[in-house]
């Protein structure tokens, strides 16, 4: 029971070094595109929290939260990739 | 036990999104940021979302962690897809260590041949 005290923090820490090296990607990516990628991968990170948050509560309609947000997530950048195809967004 | 192997499986997958976010901020190019981050990030998901299930292992919660990684497969995939064809048809540059460039190859050899279809 110590270990699961002492590991859930470190590994709820973790996704947070994993949301700050998004955070900084979507501050300076060169490009549009790079931005795009990392809003991509912060929501799939958001999923990775929910998930342990739901293992450590035992409360099963969380995992609704991380359903509804990895499909909004896509439809997002889906939105997004349509949006750029055609714009000289390099220059 | 349960406990145990769904805590061995959380460690795994938040170091594999460690790993995926490392590729996201060193790699030079928006094409190898997105094979790196999406390939080690969708895994890493996969396998917290297993380790919840088996953590837990009640029936609501196989069912929609289930229904949320096949759900997440299907999406990250699509959408590293999109975005890799969006950032190539708007311009965006290779980096300069990259050797070969297939789609724009492609794309040439379509226009060369036939019209290219609107």
């Amino acid at each position: 029971m110590t270990t699961i005290e002492f590991l859930v923090p470190v590994l709820i820490f973790g996704l947070l070094i994993c949301c700050a090296m998004c955070l900084y990607r979507i501050a300076n990516g060169p490009t549009a595109a790079d931005r795009m990628v990392a809003i991509d991968i912060l929501g799939t990170v958001v999923v990775g929290f929910v998930a342990i948050i739901t293992a450590v509560t035992g409360k099963a309609y969380l995992l609704d939260v991380a359903l509804v947000w990895a499909l909004v997530s896509f439809v997002g950048t889906l939105a997004l990739a349509k949006y750029l195809v055609g714009k000289r967004l390099n220059e | 036990m349960n406990e145990t192997i769904g805590l061995i499986l959380i460690t795994i997958g938040v170091l594999f999104d460690l790993l995926g976010c490392v590729g996201l901020v060193r790699l030079p190019d928006v094409y190898n940021r997105i094979q790196a981050s999406t390939k080690c990030v969708v895994l890493g998901t996969t396998l917290s979302l297993l380790g919840a299930m088996v953590w837990l292992g009640t029936t609501p919660v196989i069912i929609k962690g289930l229904l949320c990684i096949l759900f997440l497969l299907i999406t990250s995939s699509t959408a590293a897809h999109a975005l890799a064809r969006a950032a190539h048809r708007s311009g965006v540059p290779l980096a300069d260590e990259s050797v070969v460039d297939r789609y724009a190859d492609d794309l040439q050899a379509g226009e060369n041949n036939e019209e290219p279809a609107s």
